[in-house]
C-alpha cells in the first residue's frame, strides 16, 4: 500500500471533515466568548482562506463579531491583494492592515539587505505592535499541527507572554480539549481552529465548500529562476543573481507568504481536483517544499515561534 | 470514522519510536521529514536512523533525547483515520498522559520487555483506566533484546492482567509483543515471533469495535447567542454550541438548566444551513419558540431525556493535579465546566490515590503529578452529569486566579444536588 493509495482512497467519502468542521467551529465560538477583542489573522493564504470561511460559519446569519487583520510585508503578490479586498467586501468584514514597511520606516526592525533579503523574519514585530496598538487580547491563525515538528506540540490555545513569546515546557493542559482562555494584561492568546486538520482536509475541504482562493493556486505560466531547489518569481522583491537564468514555467504555489522566499511548484494542476490529486501524491511537505525560511536551522519554525511569529 | 489513540510509556520503552516506525511504514512520512531526520540523527545519535526524531521536534528533545510535551500526529490507513497523541513518560508524565487520555478511545500501553511491568505501567494502566479508557493495547515492545521469548511475554501478560483486576473501572486489555525498533508486529507480523498468531498492532486498530455512547439524551452548552439585529434577521436568537449526549429534531420540547423555563425547538442551523435534526457531535444553533432569558452557561436539555442532567453546587470528583502549586484544603480556584466559568471552594480532600498498588491515602494536599478524590463547593450552580455517564457534562478544570494557568482536571463522581 503507497501513500498515494492511501490518500486518494479518501477522497470518495466524506473523511471526518464534518467533524472537523465542528470543532473548529466550536473553538471559534468558545474563543470569541471568552475574549474581550479577539482578530482573525488573514494572510490570502488557503489555511486563512479556510478559517474565514468557518468563522463567517459559526456565526451566521449574523455577521462575524471580530476584525480580519493582514501582516503585509510589502512583498506581496498582486493576486493576493486583489483577493483579499474582494473576500472582506463579500464577507463584510473589518480588515486592520499591520504594514512591515512602516515597521521599518518607523526603525522598529531593520531590514536585511542583499538580493535574498526576505522580510518573513520582520513580521514577528510588525504583528506584536499591532496587537498592543489595537489591544487585541486574542489572534485565529490558521496554523496546523501537520505543518512542522514543532507546531506539533503546540496547543489549541497558545498563551503568550508580555514579550509574545511561546515558551513550550509552560504550555497549558487542555484536557477534553476545554480551552482556558485566562489572561493578564499584556498577554495574548493565538487560537489554532485548524490545528488537527491536515493538508489534505484543508484542499477536500475548499472544494467541498467552494472556498475562494487567490488565483497563484492554480497552475498559470511565469518567469522564474531556480535558486536552491526552489522556483522563485522574478520581478518585485527577487532579483536574478549572476548565473541564473530567468525562465518561463508552468507552476502554481502550495503557501502564499512574503514572495521573496515563496517558491513555486512545477504543476499543471489547474483546479482544486487536481490539486486534491496532487497533494495526495505529494512526497515532501508544503512546508518544505516551498518555504526558505524554515529551511534555514532544522529549528527554524521553533525559533521563529519563540520570538512571536504565528 | 477517526480512532483518537494515546501512547504512554516509561522513558525508553520506545514510544516515539513506535510512532515514528507507524508514521514511516504506513508511508505518511515526507522526503523532507525522512531528510532532517537523517540529518538529526547523525547530529544527535550514533548516526543510525533514529525514527523517534520524527515526533521529538523540539530541540530541547532532540538535544536530550526525550519527549517533553503531548505531541499530535495523523496518519491514516485506507480503513481507518488514525489521531496520536503522543505523551512523554518523564516528569509531568502523569498531566500530559491525563491530556492526552481524555481526548483518546484507546491508549497504547509500552512495556519494555526487559524490564516488565514497572510503576509507570501501573500509573498509565491507572490513568486510563480513571479517565475512562476503556480499550487498552499492552505492546511488550524490544522484544528482540529477550529473544523473541514466548516464556518472557507470558510473565508480563500475566502480571498485566493481574493488576488490572483492581484498577478503579474495567479495562479490556490487547496485549502483543512487538519490537518498534525493527518494525515486528507493527504493521506487518512478525517472522520472529511465530508463536504470536495475532494481528498486528495497526490491524488491530484498524479493526477496534468500540462502544458506542448510548443516548443520555441530547444537551446544548450555550456558548454564543447569536442576534443578528439586521433587517432581515430582525428576530433571530440563535443559541449556540455543540451537540451532544443525542439528537435533536424541530418539535421537541426542552428545559433550560440550572432554571426551570421549557420550550420548544423552532430552528436548528448548522453552518447558517437550516436542518430538521442534529446529532451528537454537531455545531449548531438552534432557536426557542418562547423568549426566555438565556445566556452564555445556560445548558438546554431535551425533556424526553433518559438521564438528564443534574443542577449541583456541591460536587466530588477525582482531580489530577498539574501544577507545582498544591491543591490543599481551603484553597480557592476558578473552574470551568462545559461553557460556564465560575469560583471552586476546595472543602475536602478525601483521599490520594496510590495509583501504582492502585490503593488510597488520606492527605491534606496533592501535588504536582498527584491523583486524588476532592470536595468542592462551585459559587454558582452547574449543570453536571457524572463523568462514566457523559464525559463533556463530567469532566472541568480548575484555574489559578492570580497565574490563569490551568491547574487540575476534574472527573465528576458524585454531587450533592439542588435538584435531581
Amino acid at each position: 500500500m503507497t501513500l498515494t493509495d492511501n490518500r486518494l482512497d479518501g477522497l470518495d467519502h466524506d473523511g471526518g471533515l464534518d467533524e472537523l468542521e465542528d470543532e473548529a467551529i466550536t473553538i471559534i465560538r468558545e474563543v470569541t466568548a471568552e475574549t474581550r477583542a479577539p482578530v482573525l489573522l488573514f494572510s490570502g493564504g488557503k489555511d486563512s482562506a479556510v478559517l474565514l470561511h468557518l468563522a463567517a460559519k459559526a456565526f451566521r446569519p449574523g455577521n462575524l463579531p471580530f476584525p480580519v487583520m493582514h501582516v503585509d510585508t510589502g512583498h506581496n503578490f498582486d493576486e493576493v491583494i486583489e483577493y483579499r479586498d474582494r473576500l472582506v467586501k463579500e464577507y463584510n468584514v473589518r480588515l486592520v492592515v499591520a504594514s512591515v514597511q512602516a515597521s521599518i520606516d518607523a526603525g522598529r526592525v531593520v531590514e536585511d539587505t542583499g538580493p535574498r533579503a526576505s522580510r518573513n523574519r520582520l513580521q514577528s514585530v510588525t504583528l506584536l505592535d499591532a496587537i498592543a496598538e489595537h489591544q487585541f487580547d486574542a489572534a485565529f491563525g490558521g496554523g496546523r499541527r501537520d505543518e512542522d515538528k514543532a507546531r506539533a506540540k503546540e496547543r489549541i490555545l497558545s498563551f503568550r507572554d508580555r514579550f509574545g513569546q511561546w515558551e513550550p515546557r509552560a504550555q497549558r493542559p487542555e484536557p477534553w480539549n476545554m480551552l482556558n482562555a485566562k489572561i493578564r494584561t499584556g498577554e495574548h492568546l493565538r487560537a489554532f481552529p485548524l490545528s488537527n486538520w491536515t493538508e489534505l482536509d484543508i484542499w477536500r475541504y475548499i472544494g467541498r465548500e467552494e472556498v475562494p482562493l487567490p488565483s497563484i493556486y492554480f497552475s498559470h505560466r511565469r518567469v522564474v529562476v531556480e535558486r536552491n531547489g526552489m522556483l522563485l518569481s522574478v520581478g518585485g522583491p527577487v532579483v536574478a543573481e549572476p548565473g541564473e537564468v530567468p525562465f518561463e514555467e508552468t507552476v502554481r504555489y502550495r503557501t502564499v507568504g512574503d514572495a521573496s522566499c515563496t517558491g513555486a511548484v512545477r504543476s499543471t494542476a489547474a483546479n482544486v481536483h487536481d490539486v486534491i490529486t496532487e497533494v495526495a501524491a505529494a512526497r515532501i511537505t508544503e512546508r518544505g517544499a516551498t518555504r526558505a525560511d524554515d529551511n534555514f536551522s532544522d529549528s527554524a519554525m521553533e525559533d521563529r515561534k519563540r520570538e512571536g511569529y504565528f | 470514522m477517526v480512532l483518537r489513540i494515546a501512547t504512554a510509556g516509561s522513558v525508553d520503552d520506545g514510544k516515539s519510536t513506535l510512532i515514528g516506525r507507524l508514521l514511516h511504514d504506513t508511508k505518511t512520512v515526507f522526503e523532507d521529514q525522512l531528510a532532517s531526520v537523517e540529518k538529526a540523527s547523525l547530529r544527535y545519535g550514533d548516526g543510525s536512523l533514529n525514527l523517534a526524531l520524527l515526533t521529538d521536534g523540539l530541540r530541547a528533545e532532540r538535544e536530550q533525547g526525550i519527549t517533553i510535551d503531548v505531541a499530535y500526529r495523523y496518519f491514516a490507513t485506507p480503513e481507518r483515520t488514525f489521531v496520536v497523541a503522543d505523551t512523554p513518560g518523564h516528569a509531568q508524565y502523569t498531566r500530559n498522559m491525563v491530556t492526552g487520555a481524555s481526548v483518546s478511545d484507546v491508549a497504547i500501553v509500552l512495556v519494555d520487555a526487559r524490564n516488565g511491568l514497572t510503576e509507570q505501567t501501573r500509573r498509565h494502566l491507572f490513568v486510563a483506566s480513571l479517565l475512562g479508557v476503556k480499550q487498552v493495547m499492552l505492546a511488550v515492545n524490544k522484544m528482540d533484546l529477550v529473544d523473541f521469548s514466548q516464556d518472557r511475554y507470558d510473565e508480563i501478560v500475566a502480571a498485566a492482567r493481574a493488576h488490572a483486576t483492581a484498577l478503579p473501572a474495567p479495562v479490556a486489555l490487547n496485549p502483543l509483543p512487538i519490537s518498534a525498533l525493527l518494525g515486528d508486529n507493527v504493521v506487518d507480523s512478525s517472522d520472529n515471533m511465530p508463536w504470536y498468531t495475532g494481528p498486528s498492532l495497526l490491524r488491530q486498530l484498524e479493526t477496534l469495535e468500540l462502544d458506542d455512547d448510548h443516548s443520555i439524551g441530547a444537551r446544548l452548552s450555550v456558548q454564543w447567542v447569536i442576534r443578528p439585529y439586521s433587517t432581515e434577521h430582525h428576530d433571530f436568537r440563535g443559541l449556540a454550541g455543540r451537540l451532544t449526549g443525542g439528537t435533536v429534531a424541530i418539535g421537541d420540547r426542552v428545559r433550560v438548566l440550572p432554571g426551570a423555563q421549557q420550550s420548544t425547538i423552532v430552528s436548528i442551523e448548522r453552518g447558517g444551513v437550516p436542518q430538521e435534526t442534529a446529532e451528537p457531535g454537531e455545531a449548531i444553533s438552534i432557536q426557542l419558540a418562547d423568549d426566555i432569558d438565556i445566556s452564555r452557561g445556560d445548558v438546554v436539555v431535551t425533556v424526553a431525556a433518559p438521564k438528564p442532567p443534574v443542577v449541583a453546587d456541591q460536587i466530588v470528583a477525582d482531580v489530577s493535579w498539574m501544577v507545582d502549586k498544591p491543591l490543599e484544603v481551603g484553597t480557592r480556584w476558578i473552574i470551568k465546566h462545559l461553557t460556564r466559568t465560575a469560583k471552586a471552594f476546595v472543602s475536602a480532600i478525601e483521599t490520594r490515590h496510590d495509583v501504582s498498588t492502585a490503593s488510597q491515602h488520606s492527605t491534606e494536599r496533592l501535588e504536582l503529578n498527584d491523583l486524588g478524590r476532592v470536595h468542592l463547593n462551585v459559587s454558582v450552580p452547574l449543570v453536571v452529569d457524572l463523568y462514566d455517564d457523559h464525559r463533556p457534562g463530567g469532566a472541568a478544570i480548575l484555574v489559578d486566579e492570580a497565574t490563569g494557568m490551568t491547574c487540575g482536571a476534574l472527573m465528576i463522581r458524585g454531587f450533592d444536588g439542588l435538584e435531581s
